[in-house]
This record gives C-alpha cells, sequence and structure tokens, in this order.
C-alpha cells in the first residue's frame, strides 16, 4: 500500500464574534435593517416629516394656512437667491417681490417676478400667530421675511393661502390619518386573527367568511360609500376619526389572515404545546407564547399597509369625500389641481402630489426593510 | 374537476348573497336618504298627484315594511334586473349602469392583460439577473409606481400631453364618435383613447407584479428541479421558460384575487380625471348627492366583478396546478 501522503490543511479559523454572540434577537434586526440604505432613508425621511409637519407644522411655516390675502391670489413660488440679476453673490439667500397687473383678456391679476424688489430671508422670525401644540400660543417662524414682502416658497392658491404652509398641515391630517389607522388595523386584525387561528371551528370559519365579503368590495368604492354616509353636521375631529376607522374597517382583513397563519403554525409547535401542558391558561399561551413570535410579521405587515391608507385618504378627499375643507390633508390641497387647464395654468398646484408620493415611498422602502430585517432567512 | 367547480360555485353564491346584503346596507345608511328628500320635496308642493306619487314609491320600496321585506323586495327585483330609481337623473338606474359596467369591463380587462404582459417578461428578466443595473432599475421604478396615486398619474399624462402634443385625452371617444353608432372608425377612435386609461390604471399593479414575479422566479430558480434540468444539459432558454417560469406563474394567477380590487377601484378613480364613460364618475356623483340607489347598484355590481373574477382565477389555478383541486 502506498504511502498516502495526506497534507491537512488547517480548517480556517472561524472567528467568533464576541460582540455578536451576545445580541438579542431584536439587536441583531436593527443592525440588518441598518445595512437596508434605503429603508434607513425612508425612516430618516419620515422622522424628519413627522416632526415637521405633525408636531410643528406652524413653527415650520412661514404663514398661516388659512389666511387668504386678495392681493396675492395664484401667486407663482418664490424661490430662494443666492445670487442676483448682476451676478453678485449674496451669503443671506433673498427672494424676489411682484409685481401685479390685471390681465384685461382673461380678467385675472397676474404676477410676475420683480427682480427690483429684493426682499432678504431672516431665520427664527415673528410672524402670523399659531398654536404650538395646538394649545401654547406662538409667533416664532422658523424662516420668513419682513413685510411687505413675501415668501411664498410654493406659490399660492386660488384665495391667495401660502401652499407651503397648507402643504405642511395638511401633512399633518394626512400623515396621522394613517398612523390612527393602522393601530386600528393592528388591534382588530391580531384580535380577529389571534382568534380565528387559536380556537378554529365555527368561529374561525365565520371570521373567514366575514373577511372574505370584506375582500370581495373593492377597495376605494367601499370607503367611499361609507364615508358618503358620515352625517355632515360632524366636527372635523370626529370625522377624521370615523375616516380612520373607516379605511382600517376593511384593512384589517389582509393583517388577519397572515396572524392566523403564524398562529396556526405557532399552536402545534412543541413549546405551545409545552405550555398546554403544564396546564397554562389560553389567554397565557396567547399573549406570552404566541403572539410575541408574531409580533414581528405584525409589525411588518403593518407598516407596509400605512402607504395604502394615506393614498386611499388622498383619493378619497381628492373625490371631496374624505376630509373636508376648511381642514386640509394632501387630498384636500390636490382638489385644486383636479382639472388640465388649471394645472397647465398653475402647475406649482400639484407639489402636495409630491409629498404623497415621497411619504408613501419612504414607507415602502421603511416597510421593505422591516421585513427583510425580521426575517433571518429571507434572501 | 367538477366538484371542486360546484364547490367553489356554491360558496360564490353565498358570497354574493352576503355582498347584496352589504350592498342594501350601504344604501340605507345615510340618514336623510334621497327618497326623503324627494318625498319632502313632493310634500311641499302639495298637490293630489304627489300623493299618489308618494304612495306609489312606498309601495315600490315597501317603506311602511320592516327592513328584511325592504331587503327582499330590493334583492328580488334586483336580480330580475330592477335596480330601482334614479332619483338625481330621473330614470330607472337600469337604463344608467348597463352601459357604464361594459366599459369598466373593458378598461379593467385590458388594463390586467396590460399589467401581465409588461410586468412578467420584466419579472423574468430582474430575477434571472438579479442586483443587475436593469434590474436594480426595475425595482426602483416599481417602487414608484407602487407610491403614486393613479389619478396623479392620470393629471401629469394628460398635462404632458395637452402641452407637449397640443391634444387633450380625455373621455374614450373623440367629440365626433361619441353618439355614432360602432363602426371600424369608431373602433380605431376608441382603441386610441383606451390606452391611457389602460396604461394609468394598469401601472399601478405593473408595479406590484414584478416584484412578486422576481420573487418568485428567483425562488424557484434556486430549486433542485432547475439544477437537475441544467445538470442534465438543458439549454438554459429551456431551464428557465420550460422549468421554472410555469411554476413561478402559479402564485401569479392567485394574485389575480389580489390585484383585481385594485384595479377596479384605480379605475373608478382614475375615471374622473380622465371623464371616462364608465362606473367611477357616476359613483361618486351619486354618493355626493346620496342618490343611494344608483350607488348601491354600483357597488354591488363592482363586488360581483370581483367575486367572478375571483371565481375564474381559482378555476385557471385549478386547472394549472392539479393540487387546487384536492385541497
Amino acid at each position: 500500500m502506498a504511502d498516502i501522503a495526506v497534507n491537512l490543511e488547517p480548517s480556517p479559523q472561524v472567528p467568533i464574534d464576541q460582540d455578536r454572540s451576545s445580541l438579542t434577537q431584536w439587536q441583531l434586526t436593527w443592525r440588518r435593517f441598518l445595512r437596508n440604505r434605503l429603508a434607513v432613508a425612508g425612516g430618516i425621511i419620515l422622522i424628519i416629516f413627522y416632526v415637521v409637519m405633525v408636531i410643528f407644522p406652524g413653527f415650520f411655516s412661514p404663514y398661516s394656512h388659512v389666511v387668504q390675502r386678495e392681493d396675492f391670489m395664484s401667486a407663482p413660488p418664490q424661490l430662494p437667491r443666492w445670487v442676483d440679476e448682476n451676478g453678485t453673490f449674496h451669503w443671506r439667500p433673498f427672494v424676489y417681490g411682484f409685481t401685479t397687473e390685471l390681465d384685461m383678456e382673461k380678467f385675472e391679476w397676474v404676477h410676475t417676478i420683480d427682480t427690483s424688489q429684493k426682499y432678504p430671508i431672516y431665520f427664527i422670525v415673528r410672524g402670523e400667530l399659531y398654536r404650538l401644540l395646538g394649545f401654547i400660543p406662538c409667533e416664532i417662524h422658523i424662516f420668513g421675511v419682513e413685510p411687505p414682502g413675501t415668501f411664498f416658497l410654493f406659490g399660492t392658491d386660488e384665495l391667495g393661502r401660502d401652499l407651503f404652509s397648507r402643504i405642511l398641515h395638511g401633512g399633518q391630517v394626512s400623515l396621522t390619518v394613517g398612523l390612527v389607522g393602522v393601530i386600528l388595523t393592528i388591534i382588530l386584525g391580531s384580535v380577529m386573527g389571534t382568534i380565528s387561528g387559536y380556537y378554529g371551528g365555527i368561529i374561525d370559519n365565520l371570521i373567514q367568511r366575514l373577511v372574505e365579503l370584506l375582500m370581495s368590495f373593492p377597495d376605494i368604492p367601499l370607503w367611499a360609500a361609507l364615508s358618503a354616509a358620515l352625517p355632515p353636521e360632524w366636527s372635523p375631529a370626529k370625522r377624521f376619526f370615523a375616516i380612520s376607522a373607516i379605511l382600517s374597517l376593511r384593512n384589517w382583513t389582509g393583517l388577519a389572515r397572515q396572524v392566523r397563519a403564524k398562529i396556526l403554525a405557532y399552536r402545534e409547535e412543541d413549546y405551545a404545546l409545552a405550555a398546554q401542558a403544564m396546564g397554562a391558561s389560553d389567554r397565557r399561551i396567547i399573549l406570552v407564547h404566541l403572539l410575541p413570535n408574531a409580533a414581528s410579521h405584525i409589525i411588518v405587515v403593518a407598516t407596509l399597509s400605512i402607504p395604502g391608507m394615506i393614498l386611499a385618504e388622498t383619493a378619497l378627499s381628492f373625490l371631496g369625500l374624505g376630509i373636508q375643507p376648511p381642514v386640509v390633508s394632501w387630498g384636500v390641497l390636490l382638489q385644486h389641481a383636479q382639472e388640465v387647464a388649471v394645472v397647465l395654468d398653475r402647475p406649482w398646484l400639484l407639489l402636495p402630489g409630491v409629498f404623497v408620493v415621497l411619504a408613501v415611498l419612504s414607507f415602502n422602502f421603511l416597510g421593505d426593510g422591516l421585513r427583510d430585517a425580521a426575517d433571518p432567512y429571507s434572501n | 374537476m367538477a366538484a371542486f367547480i360546484s364547490r367553489r360555485l356554491i360558496s360564490m353564491l353565498i358570497t354574493l348573497a352576503l355582498v347584496s346584503v352589504v350592498g342594501f346596507i350601504v344604501i340605507n345608511l345615510p340618514p336623510g336618504s334621497y327618497l326623503d328628500v324627494y318625498r319632502a320635496q313632493l310634500m311641499v308642493l302639495g298637490t293630489s298627484t304627489a300623493d299618489q306619487q308618494i304612495k306609489a314609491l312606498e309601495q315600490r320600496y315597501a317603506l311602511d315594511r320592516p327592513l328584511y321585506y325592504q331587503y327582499f323586495k330590493w334583492i328580488t327585483g334586483f336580480v330580475r334586473g330592477d335596480f330601482g330609481r334614479s332619483f338625481q337623473y330621473n330614470r330607472e338606474v337600469s337604463e344608467l349602469v348597463w352601459a357604464r359596467i361594459g366599459f369598466t369591463v373593458v378598461v379593467s380587462l385590458c388594463s390586467l392583460i396590460f399589467s401581465w404582459a409588461v410586468a412578467i417578461p420584466i419579472g423574468i428578466y430582474s430575477a434571472t439577473h438579479k442586483y443587475s443595473g436593469a434590474d436594480n432599475l426595475f425595482t426602483f421604478l416599481s417602487f414608484i409606481g407602487l407610491s403614486i396615486p393613479s389619478f396623479l398619474i392620470a393629471l401629469v399624462l394628460m398635462v404632458i400631453s395637452s402641452r407637449v402634443f397640443g391634444v387633450s385625452v380625455g373621455g374614450l371617444f373623440s367629440r365626433a364618435y361619441e353618439h355614432a353608432p360602432w363602426s371600424w372608425a369608431k373602433f380605431v377612435d376608441f382603441l386610441q383613447h383606451l390606452w391611457i386609461p389602460v396604461v394609468v390604471v394598469g401601472l399601478a399593479d405593473t408595479a406590484g407584479l414584478v416584484r412578486v414575479m422576481r420573487g418568485n422566479l428567483s425562488d424557484i430558480l434556486s430549486m433542485q428541479y432547475v439544477q437537475t434540468a441544467r445538470a442534465k444539459g438543458l439549454p438554459e432558454r429551456v431551464v428557465i421558460y420550460k422549468h421554472a417560469v410555469r411554476n413561478a406563474l402559479h402564485p401569479l394567477i392567485m394574485n389575480l384575487g389580489m390585484s383585481l380590487p385594485g384595479i377596479i377601484s384605480g379605475s373608478t378613480v382614475v375615471s374622473i380625471v380622465l371623464s371616462l364613460p364608465t362606473c367611477g364618475p357616476l359613483y361618486f356623483n351619486a354618493l355626493r348627492s346620496q342618490d343611494m340607489f344608483l350607488a348601491g347598484t354600483f357597488l354591488v355590481f363592482m363586488a360581483i366583478m370581483l367575486v367572478i373574477g375571483n371565481f375564474l382565477a381559482d378555476i385557471a389555478l385549478a386547472l394549472v396546478d392539479p393540487r387546487i383541486r384536492y385541497e
């Protein structure tokens, strides 16, 4: 027998990541999440959106969103500039004023940018009174120009209201509708899904038929029918919550199905059977053993259902069946841009749509990133 | 197969019955219905015919009877094609809905075909060229497609076409053909108008489908039978199209049930911006003026379309995937 020279290669050292081995499940998820750049970017944009629009819209907008200005109806956007008409550079940005003249053919006021009037932009200025957080009277705004100058970053609507301020205040409503709706969705969806999956039998059957029934209506027409039935005399706040509730009324079905599938699978796992054998109550098994396992899944499905709600609110309000003026939401603002002739004339009225797309895109990226991070077996 | 179809048929009929109950609830939902308004109007007039008209209305809708009797009366009429009366247009609802439902079905079907025709090739390309430049671009585009409200796309398209090409693109017909009888020229005109709503409605769905197709196919490409097919020397084209793509299509058919609601919803909202002669504009108008028989009829019909679509999708799935039949 010939000698066999066995060349034993040293097995590659598997580095033991001391740091990593002591991380909890959530910390690992967080690490995986941070690696997804788009998801992180989406998260950051959303944090900015919620801080600027939901918490401090009054501070970040230069004007009140309801004050009408007869002299500045349908004024075009005034963009901040650093270089003036002579090519001189200014450290402090400024805006040009308007000259307004009457167009005798169309019989409307036409505003044109007038380079002879220059208004420097100041930061942290006093302006119109608003209520910080809804109850503290305050008149400090983050930026503005001194009167008689005006600074309409996104132009004004046909009543002379500052569109930028209106977009921020509209965001407050549009972004919270999704959030309130999703909380209701999570509650309804996980309760119904858990009951359905855990108890099975006739209750399961009934809930599944209900889900099928709700799913056999196209969403926006059903939402429209329900919100059309809201009494017109309801206060804006009541209407707002009613619309969030209506949105989640159909939306919980998707989540309930997913939770049911998860609970069905987990119910048969050894640890659930063990808990049952030890005499744990149903409540304990569900709350301690089953739901925490499904939690990451619920969060992901919920995050991914927020964009649908924002889009739905926008569509409903756009059709005049959702949030009603004088309350503003992005959909309400887009109502002004319903006709092509108007958009051709004043294209800046489409800007609220850009914010809708940004918010929805960010939620989609965030939800996608969360899903990949929460599921170690994906990819 | 026959057993499967009849089982699905029965459950579809039960769903339809429940759908009609919801439809009836929606009709009766608004506190002051149009019928009340109409009755009040007639009362004010106070002529002798007004009394008779109110009597006739009450009798027709059995308003003095309990709610379940009203429902029964409404649904038996509904099945026979009597959908009640539109008070806003002062015409029978059945005169108003049929043509519009026809166009809605056409627009929805074409959008569906469009989105599949676009999404499947892109999904196949993306899955077979994962993380390539084009794949990343498609992924990004499909995210954007999912994030833009369809009515906004419609608006932007209309603005572009009237600014760049100088043509307005609303409607499904040019003015010359609107009331003309069907002819070859009218059909061509129809096709020229049809593509914009089809593309706009289909786009959001396309974006979702691309992601589903890409995910499915890349899962299947890592299966062992694909490896076997490659190992026995089959050309890559056969491996992908005969072995992988075929199986990746199943979830897509299942997904049909998911994409139908979106397409019908999308077409209702888009049709307002594009002023199409479909259900959408009339439906939302009816809701705003609480013309509830008209609105309820549209809602029930949209649900019927969806339920039938799901039924057909289930049968299609059972045809391509025998496992489904024995569940």
